[in-house]
């Protein structure tokens, strides 16, 4: 085992100091920084191109939203949803901590212990979602098919908290009941072929 | 040395050695599940097969002789190890995600390793419900029956508590034995039968509780119950330390991960060790969580201890846990304000072994715990080896169980567990006191050219008397040498036994300990240690009495007596530093430090800090008050080098095992040797006692530190023996008063110790609201008190 960690006595852990481009002085360097900045010959570039399909005919992309909404594509990710067995109404989660682990943006935690039924319990659930990169490894990662994607891409909200604990990814029980939780046919999700590629196990019952 | 080829690479080794430790040593790899080194191969797994020169073998119990070939893998073996594999998945709980040992599985490691893809057995399951040993959970259905649990327990720790027994459920149908190979035939109908139980056949576990079990398991059947669900092996980080609680220092591993979702500081969750090599006991196992948290530096209390220390401050007391570096600091701070620096542990472990350098002219003994290990006659002398320090009992049993040994025990409290290493082991309850008759004992048994005055003086203990033996006509006299030496020591004749036990028997070992240091005789004690080190063929191990009392010792320049206003370092005096977070100050305690011990095997090793401390530590006072180091580490390399340390940076101190089990951690005490003369002198009697108690720790708990630990948190006591109640006609849980000779009086309840037999109970040091140090003033560990029930 290198000790070498161990030998960083100052470092906060983790973070890499960027020196940025020198702050401006003068008034005179920063109208300079702003100039250069702003203006540039890619500008043109683009004004030239809004410029003409504003001016194409029946070339319209926009739709009335949110009077309209588009309906998102099952492998579009956005917020995360934990859900529960369809059987038992308890949830997926197992608590193996994969998504955890997997996690690139280190944003999802999770808290388990020993419940009363001698299972493991997922007691605490949360994912920062400003932090969250929405690259779905978590769902793929998922050996329960319990933390998936779902398509609500309307995440605004006064606190980015809102959205980060388990209560509110967690399918809620009045729509569990309407059977309205839907299997997730999108990322991480088996194939539609995937019973062809198991290998059967002898059983002696 | 012998060669031996492993797949064309030669390699060296001993004669005799198991194949599977050379190829370990030469870092090729061999699967095995079921082998532990230095305990006995068990043949449960059967997946180290390889072939020795054309035939099958296991190597984990396959000898190694000069010119062998090996080859570790070739069609046939492989087809045995998948099919091994492949059985053991059999009935396997799908249960990864929420296991405690995924991510550290040796079953899903070699399942991986071996390729298993599908699964062509199957056999009826049958239920097997989890059992709850206290700190110890026991899940049947993940257990593979690997035995190594069963193996640990009984080579290494020595207690057998656990055992094979039987599983009941379907038996294998004997139509696989055609279908598959024969090796996972034969493995599959051993597996198949057992589960593991504990051996006593009680409901739950009844032995000291040291948890090795759940750290030599490679599946999670056998996980510590607090630990239980809580975190996964990939989240945990490793910190490489030293054992905090105890002399022999093992290396441990404290493993942190951050303590929940909204606290991000990092918290232990358990302590891991590398099992192979050095087993740690219970005491550190479950007592890691001894951090003293501080929300920041609280500079006013800060500013008060200085000036203090500018004013009035005449004297330093302390105890032996603290680091090699604190000590030096101390030492610093002595040289340069004068304080007086107490430490009556380290005072008294220091003129023990100065007393025993003027005989054996060595500074420091000669032996340590690997001696102990590989010896086959071991004795020990006062120390209550299971609970002073458990490592050294390890060392011990090992050698008695490893390598065909024989011991003996003198102490004069009994002790079953010790007992129970072996039948080979004497047990020897000694009176109070008598150590000095138990050495010369020693001596006279085993000791070679003795110098003359010594001979003759133990020539004057034997009598030759003649006996007729026989009837009838067929009487015959013979001469008995009558040796009062055994008289003196209180203790029956055994030198009828001696022969058996000392039987083939070549490398001998002494384990002494805390009750001499103090005893009223001690000068003469450490004096004939000195001379059985140097006139017998045993090695000698002295064991320091607090984890670093050998370093502190060599350190620091001790007082005996106190001044008039004391500086307490984690000692409650006129003014208290403390790690325990009672003080006047706090400190960091020794898992939020880094620094190094001074163990009993005469090593200094590293410890790193495990949590961060947000406080002031020693190293700020001693800055403070004109020292010059930026962190306490600093000062490693400054350790005195004329007692035998070296100037080596802190960070390139090494802090691990070698794949070959060499232990490469810090670097050793180098000795000095120091003029000598063999005078002793007679055995003088001490005073009898008539109700003695003792001072000693029940198992798990060595210090106030131990005791602030979640687990292992309780309530001291009055720790006595079945037989001690049934003689009193007490009760468990009843109050008794003690008083001791100078009018000192402690209410305090009873409470059964079933590790203990005899007459004579003990009061705690870990519990510091007892006190229990004021009916031992002078730290002899015996003292005459007197013991009424109280309604």
């Amino acid at each position: 085992m290198s000790l070498e960690q161990f030998s960083k006595r100052d470092a906060s852990p983790g973070y890499i100091f960027y020196n940025a481009e020198p702050t401006p002085k003068s008034g005179w360097e920063y109208f300079k920084r702003g100039f250069s900045r702003a203006i540039k010959g890619e500008l043109f570039v683009g004004l030239k191109i809004v410029l003409v399909e504003m001016l194409r005919k029946g070339n319209s992309h926009t739709i009335s939203y949110p009077q309209e909404k588009i309906e998102m594509a099952p492998r579009y990710r956005a917020i995360h949803k934990l859900l529960k067995l369809q059987e038992s109404g308890s949830e997926r989660c197992i608590g193996c901590g994969l998504c955890e682990k997997i996690c690139i943006a280190n944003c999802i935690r999770m808290e388990t212990k020993l419940d009363e039924n001698s299972r493991k319990e997922v007691s605490q659930y949360t994912i920062n979602f400003g932090r969250c990169i929405f690259c779905g490894y978590c769902a793929e990662v998922c050996p329960e098919l319990a933390i998936v994607h779902s398509g609500d891409y309307e995440n605004a909200s006064e606190q980015r908290a809102h959205f980060g604990l388990k209560e509110d990814m967690l399918t809620p029980l009045d729509e569990f009941k309407a059977n309205k939780q839907k299997e997730f046919p999108g990322f991480g999700a088996l194939s539609d072929d995937a019973d062809s590629f198991v290998k059967k196990t002898p059983l002696a019952y | 040395m012998i060669k031996v080829t492993i797949d064309g690479v030669e390699c060296k080794a001993e004669e005799g050695e198991f194949v599977l430790n050379i190829a370990r040593a030469n870092d090729i790899f061999i699967p095995a599940l079921c082998y532990i080194s230095n305990c006995s191969p068990t043949l449960a797994c059967r997946l180290c097969l390889v072939e020795v020169d054309g035939k099958r073998a296991y190597s984990c119990n396959a000898k190694a002789k000069d010119g062998m070939s090996i080859i570790t893998k070739n069609e046939e073996i492989e087809k045995e190890r998948r099919a091994i594999m492949e059985v053991y998945d059999v009935n396997h709980p799908l249960e990864c995600g929420v296991c405690d040992q995924s991510g550290e599985c040796e079953l899903q490691n070699y399942t991986l390793e071996m390729e298993v893809d599908s699964q062509s057995h199957c056999i009826a399951d049958m239920p097997r419900p989890t059992q709850n040993w206290g700190k110890i959970h026991y899940d049947s259905s993940l257990c593979i029956v690997c035995e190594r649990c069963v193996t640990v327990c009984k080579d290494m720790i020595g207690e057998s508590a656990l055992k094979t027994v039987k599983r009941g459920g379907p038996e294998l149908d004997k139509g696989w034995k055609d279908k598959m190979p024969k090796d996972a035939y034969a493995m599959w109908n051993k597996l198949q039968k057992a589960t593991i139980g504990v051996a006593s056949g009680a409901d739950t576990l009844d032995c000291t509780m040291c948890g090795e079990c759940t750290s030599v398991c490679p599946v999670g059947a056998l996980v510590g119950s607090d630990f239980q669900y809580t975190a996964n092996a990939w989240e945990l980080k490793k910190i490489p330390a030293a054992n905090p609680h105890s002399s022999d220092c093992s290396l441990i591993y404290y493993d942190v991960r951050h303590d929940n979702i909204s606290n991000t500081n990092d918290k232990i969750y358990r302590v891991s060790n590398d099992y192979s090599f050095s087993p740690i006991h219970g005491g550190i196992r479950y007592g890691y969580d001894f951090e003293n948290v501080v929300e920041g530096k609280d500079k006013e209390a800060f500013e008060r201890v200085i000036n203090l220390m500018k004013t009035e401050v005449d004297t330093i007391e302390f105890d032996s846990f603290i680091t090699n570096e604190e000590a030096l600091i101390l030492q610093k701070l002595k040289d340069k304000f004068g304080y007086k620096l107490v430490n009556n542990d380290a005072y008294m472990y220091r003129k023990f072994l100065d007393n025993f350098a003027s005989t054996s002219g060595v500074n420091l003994y000669n032996g340590d715990l690997k001696t102990v290990q590989n010896s086959n006659f071991v004795v020990s002398v006062g120390t209550a080896l299971k609970t002073d320090s458990p490592n050294s009992g390890f060392a011990f049993n090992n050698a008695l169980v490893m390598n065909k040994g024989a011991g003996l025990y003198f102490h004069p409290l009994g002790d079953p567990v010790v007992e129970g290493y072996s039948k080979n082991i004497l047990s020897v309850q000694h009176k109070v006191g008598a150590e000095e008759a138990v050495l010369y004992l020693i001596l006279d048994l085993f000791g070679k050219n003795l110098p003359v005055e010594t001979a003759d003086y133990l020539k004057s203990f034997h009598t030759i008397c003649k006996q007729t033996v026989g009837e009838g006509d067929e009487t015959k006299e013979i001469e008995i040498d009558e040796n009062s030496l055994f008289e003196l020591a209180g203790i029956e004749d055994f030198s009828e036994k001696l022969p058996k036990l000392l039987a083939k028997k070549d490398k001998f070992s002494l384990i002494v300990g805390e009750d001499l240091y103090a005893h009223p005789k001690s000068k003469n004690l450490a004096k004939l240690l000195g001379l059985i080190q140097k006139y017998t063929d045993f090695s000698v191990v002295i064991i320091p009495s607090q984890t670093n009392t050998l370093g502190v010792s060599m350190i620091c320049d001790l007082n005996k007596k106190k001044g008039e206003f004391t500086l307490g370092y984690n000692v409650k005096a006129d003014v208290t530093l403390s790690a325990l977070g009672k003080g006047d100050l706090d400190m960091p305690a020794l898992n939020q430090q880094e620094g190094t011990f001074t163990n009993i095997n005469k090593r200094v090793v590293p410890t790193n800090v495990a949590l961060p401390f947000n406080g002031y530590c020693l190293n700020d006072i001693a800055n403070e008050l004109g020292l010059d180091a930026e962190n306490t580490i600093d000062y490693t390399e400054e350790l005195p080098t004329r007692r035998g340390f070296k100037s080596v940076e802190f960070d390139s101190l090494p802090n691990e095992f070698t794949s070959a089990g060499v232990e490469n951690r810090g670097y050793l005490l180098s000795e000095k040797i120091v003029t000598s003369k063999d005078e002793v002198d007679e055995i003088e009697n001490i005073k009898d006692f008539s109700s003695p108690i003792y001072l000693a720790n029940p198992v798990h708990q060595f210090n106030a530190f131990t005791n602030k630990a979640h687990q292992l948190c309780q309530a001291g006591s009055l720790y006595v023996s079945s037989e001690f109640l049934e003689k009193r006609e007490l009760q468990n849980g009843d109050m008794v008063e003690v008083e001791g000779g100078d009018g000192f009086k402690l209410t305090i309840r009873v409470e059964l110790d079933p590790m203990i037999s005899g007459d004579i109970p003990y009061l705690p040091t870990f519990d510091t609201k007892l006190n229990a140090k004021q009916f031992f003033p002078s730290g002899y560990r015996y003292a005459d008190v007197s013991i009424r029930g109280v309604k």
